[in-house]
């Protein structure tokens, strides 16, 4: 039942593969109505290395969804791509035909909803619903679908998959139905796995072993995540690369460790300022000021500007770009260096 | 902070008959199904402090909450305020002093009332204020969780989730409660919006003298805010004591699971054996003995058997240490 380790290796991509996974170009999403255009996601760029994990940090409201969405084509009804690129292993998804993007979903694409009880569908057993993107992207038979899904379902640490297999998404606790999505998303064995806050709807207890469970699994079938959160811990704990979003878009962005301990956007710092910390307990919280822009009426300068206690009269007017410096650290910041400097001081 | 507790919960247990109707049971000879979603509770609330409610979902956390506010009668048991048990069917006096805060703005508020009116009418019914200082009162109460006067003739759908979350702090406040109870206030929130509303909290502690039950799953907000944590798992509280000793020295396996569960911002590793394997068993087919033995590391041939109960440990500075673990004295320490 449960898989051997050379079945796994032999769908394992070759290791000497190094090409860029996805490669993302002055992406823009937003509503268009007739000549005027909303923007949500604003020009943002970004390369994931496969066998990687990236992640996408942000408050609601910053676009980090909506990115997301753009790389699967869910976007919802009345957004779309406005320009820019999202190419997938040099294809371009954004101008791709339906058909080839269909084809991509499932076999070398998947993803993950915060919220697996409405991501289900709730008239179907969940071993059918694991079992059908391998069936139809596979051509694998009914029964050697039912088999695989057993197969994903012991590897994703359901217990008594034979059992469970036949059960509906309501009869599953949450942490099950996360785990049956992740058994769907990963049946197919695709190379990238988008996840759009997997946890946020679980225990602290089960969302630690989702989150190990996820981490081992795609190590083992070879997939890079890009992982949508609001929590900084657990990009903390998951993920090696992060971007942090404000407005629409990526304020900074670099290793996850460096990009922690030592912040070099305002808005990044004031992120990590305003939660509390469980291994620093005395250290008192410092609320970033205001509220982010409203999307119809962002700043012509710097968004985070009118919240930051840095702002200088060239943050009002022009946006700065994200540069990377000399150590490999990307910010949009004209301030960068001198908040960088002072936390180091 | 005095020691005379403001609110006590006598062991109040809550139990849900889900048998099937008489006839299918008598016909298949089912015997009757009950859900406990509480067992036996006992919890001291003293006045001026925040106490923390913690605990996975299904732990009856939400449960004990409903039946403080009064809107779920209990099973067995009592809630006693101030010396005098509260009567299963509340007054209007007696509703008022307990009130309560839900988890999403979104929908704990009428859509199609201005503040102003939303605040007016309870501050009315309840007579807080003669009438001719109802506009006055608003005011005041608006100010005091930080919203401007304009805020009073706009309507919840114009607000932001933290300045909503404000709103439903002033609506619970209106009416001057002795004790109020937040059902997992700030984790619909982003985390910058967050601190204001935890900022907000400590200064109606330290200022009004509230008392708060504060029913949270985030550890690092509880120990920021919480002088005393009280812990839940499966419709029983297995450990209560001061935040500082129960995080330097937890005495149940279940707190040093969920401690070791936090996902942290420092160094990621370690501890991480003492995270529970599968999750809590199904409180239809409740395990025998201690009930979380079937994810317990320590556990032993008696944690099969007997159930334990909440036992204090020790005493400093008026905290009682409880835990309801028969190994709790000999734990490992903890990493």
């Amino acid at each position: 039942m449960i898989m051997t380790e050379t079945d796994l290796h032999v769908l394992e991509p070759d290791p000497s593969d190094r090409t860029l996974l996805l490669e993302i170009n002055d992406l823009r999403v937003g509503l268009r109505r007739g000549r005027t255009e909303t923007t949500i996601v604003d020009g943002v760029s970004f390369d994931v290395d496969p066998r990687t994990r990236f992640g996408i940090v942000g408050e609601s409201g910053s676009g980090k969804s909506m990115t997301l969405r753009a790389i699967a084509g869910l976007l919802p009804g009345g957004t779309e791509v406005l320009s820019g690129s999202i190419r997938y292993r040099g294809t371009d998804l954004v101008t791709a035909k339906p058909s080839v993007r269909r084809g991509l979903m499932g076999p070398e694409i998947a993803m993950i909803f915060q919220e697996p009880m409405t991501a289900l569908n709730p008239v179907r057993p969940v071993g059918d619903q694991i079992a059908e993107g391998p069936r139809r992207h596979l051509g694998l038979s009914k029964k050697e679908g039912r088999a695989l899904a057993l197969e994903m379902m012991g590897h994703t640490g359901i217990p008594d998959p034979v059992r469970r297999v036949r059960a509906y998404p309501h009869e599953l606790s949450g942490g099950l139905r996360q785990r049956v999505m992740i058994a769907m998303a990963l049946a197919c064995r695709p190379k990238l796995l988008l996840c759009d806050e997997p946890t946020t709807a679980l225990d602290v207890t089960v969302q630690h072993q989702v989150l190990d469970m996820l981490e081992s699994l795609c190590a083992e079938v070879g997939a890079a995540l890009v992982f949508v959160t609001h929590d900084l811990a657990v990009v903390n704990k998951t993920c090696s690369d992060l971007a942090v979003m404000y407005a629409g878009r990526i304020v900074e962005s670099g290793r996850t460790s460096e990009v922690l301990a030592n912040p070099r956007h305002p808005y990044t710092r004031g992120l990590l300022d305003s939660a509390p910390d469980f291994d620093q307990p005395g250290r008192a919280l410092v609320p970033i000021p205001g509220l982010p822009p409203s999307i119809a009426n962002r700043p012509p300068g710097c968004a985070f500007a009118p919240r930051c206690s840095r702002a200088v009269a060239e943050c009002d007017s022009a946006a700065p770009i994200l540069t990377t410096s000399t150590d490999h650290r990307t910010v949009a910041c004209f301030r960068a260096e001198a908040s960088g400097s002072e936390i180091s001081a | 902070m005095t020691d005379a507790p403001v609110l006590e919960v006598d062991d109040v247990a809550k139990t849900y008959d889900v048998s099937a109707p008489l006839l299918q049971r008598l016909f298949r000879q089912q015997q009757r199904t009950l859900l406990t979603a509480l067992d036996g509770v006992d919890l001291e609330l003293r006045r001026g402090e925040i106490l923390a409610l913690v605990g996975e979902s299904g732990s009856g956390k939400s449960t004990l909450a409903n039946i403080l506010v009064g809107s779920l009668p209990a099973t067995r048991g009592q809630v006693v305020q101030d010396g005098s048990a509260i009567p299963a069917r509340r007054d209007k006096e007696l509703s008022r002093r307990i009130q309560m805060v839900f988890q999403d703005p979104y929908s704990s508020l009428n859509p199609r009332l201005t503040v102003r009116a939303m605040l007016s009418e309870l501050l009315r019914v309840h007579d807080i204020v003669p009438r001719s200082e109802v506009r006055k009162e608003c005011l005041r109460l608006v100010s005091l969780v930080g919203l401007d006067e304009d805020a009073l003739d706009a309507y919840p759908g114009q607000f932001s989730g933290g300045q909503r979350q404000r709103i439903a702090i002033a609506r619970a406040l209106a009416v001057r409660p002795d004790v109020l109870i937040a059902d997992e206030p700030v984790s619909a929130l982003d985390v910058s919006v967050q601190a204001t509303i935890l900022e907000l909290f400590a200064s109606l502690r330290d200022e009004l003298g509230l008392t708060i039950l504060f029913i949270a799953h985030n550890l690092a907000v509880v120990q920021h805010l919480c002088q005393r944590v009280a812990v839940m798992y499966l419709g029983r509280i297995v450990e209560v004591a001061g935040t500082d000793e129960i995080f330097a020295n937890p005495r149940h396996p279940y707190t040093r699971a969920l401690i070791a569960s936090i996902p942290r911002m420092g160094d990621t590793s370690g501890a991480a054996d003492l995270v529970p394997e599968g999750e809590p068993p199904s409180p239809y087919d409740l395990p025998t003995g201690c009930r979380y033995h079937p994810r317990c590391p320590f556990a032993e041939a008696q944690c099969r058997e007997l159930d334990p109960s909440l036992r204090p440990l020790s005493e400093s500075a008026g905290r009682v240490h409880l835990s309801a673990c028969l190994r709790a004295s000999d734990l490992p320490e903890s990493p």
